[in-house]
């Protein structure tokens, strides 16, 4: 095999050598991981729905199925291997808030159930609930100020 | 087989696409900017949150029902929406009740299920 001199030419043997990039795939996984995830959602919507529940109810019965389903393939070890597998489309719904709490609280589980499991639950899903109900008093605020739908559109 | 006549694939379909092309977002976010999941989540939750404020998830919403509501931006989008619902009904304290009111749900089914998740959970071993 002739030497490699250039910078240019080992960039296109490295390039040439080396797996392509797997971003096409990964987001191919992601893509139907997520909409999947997303449509189970939309059934038990609808299931709700058409048992006389109003939008807000259903939507919460949503949330809560789906968290409490995926803390419990947490738990059992189940989630972290379809994660591997779906990347963000695992992790993007809500699913991937629920296995936020419950991997690091399983992770730190040795130190005790109080400060351990209690305090590490929070570790990832604390920052997510800073920022997105800070936010959310934000909203409110500009909202209370302007007092105008056009700042909403709705 | 009544039941599948029913249902309103495309309803289903619009869902799974908008479902689906959120999470992509999130995942061309995690390989092209070396983003942690925690700092994904972050943002996906504060973007649901400035746009359900501006008014413009509603739309999304409205196209794709729980394509939008289930990933995190509908979290967010929840949040908003329960604290400019707030303010709409007690004024400045509805900014800070509204919230957590509208996903009060979903966190209290975090937090419980999530202990009780890791309670019977095995500890991890380590070689894996």
């Amino acid at each position: 095999m002739k030497p490699l001199d250039s910078q240019k030419e080992y960039q296109e043997y490295v390039n040439k050598k080396s797996p392509n990039s797997p971003i096409l795939k990964n987001c191919f996984n992601a893509f139907w991981v997520g909409g999947l995830i997303c449509t189970i959602g939309q059934i038990i919507l609808n299931i709700c729905k058409s048992r006389g529940l109003s939008q807000d109810v259903s939507g919460t019965i949503v949330s809560i199925i789906l968290i409490g389903i995926s803390a419990f393939l947490t738990g059992l070890n189940v989630f972290n291997k379809i994660g591997k597998f779906a990347g963000a489309g695992s992790l993007v719904p809500i699913t991937g808030f629920a296995n936020s709490v419950v991997s690091p609280a399983m992770e730190y589980k040795s130190e005790g159930y109080i400060m351990g499991v209690g305090g590490k639950m929070f570790t990832v899903a604390g920052p997510v609930l800073v920022f997105g109900i800070s936010a959310s008093i934000i909203v409110g605020i500009i909202y209370l100020i302007f007092n105008t739908q056009a700042i909403t559109l709705v | 087989m009544d039941w599948l006549q029913n249902i309103d694939w495309l309803q289903l379909l619009k869902c799974f696409v908008t479902g689906g092309a959120i999470c992509v977002i999130g995942q061309i976010l995690i390989d092209k900017t070396k983003l942690t999941p925690a700092r994904i989540l972050v943002l996906f939750v504060t973007t649901g949150v400035i746009l359900g404020g501006l008014g413009i998830y509603q739309y999304i919403v409205d196209f794709a029902g729980a394509g939008a509501t289930v990933p995190l931006t509908g979290f967010g989008y929840n949040l908003a929406k329960g604290a400019i619902k707030g303010v709409k009904e007690f004024g400045l304290i509805g900014a800070f009740t509204g919230g957590i009111t509208a996903s009060a749900g979903g966190i209290a089914a975090a937090v419980f299920f999530g202990y009780i998740a890791s309670l019977i959970s095995k500890p991890k071993m380590k070689k894996e």
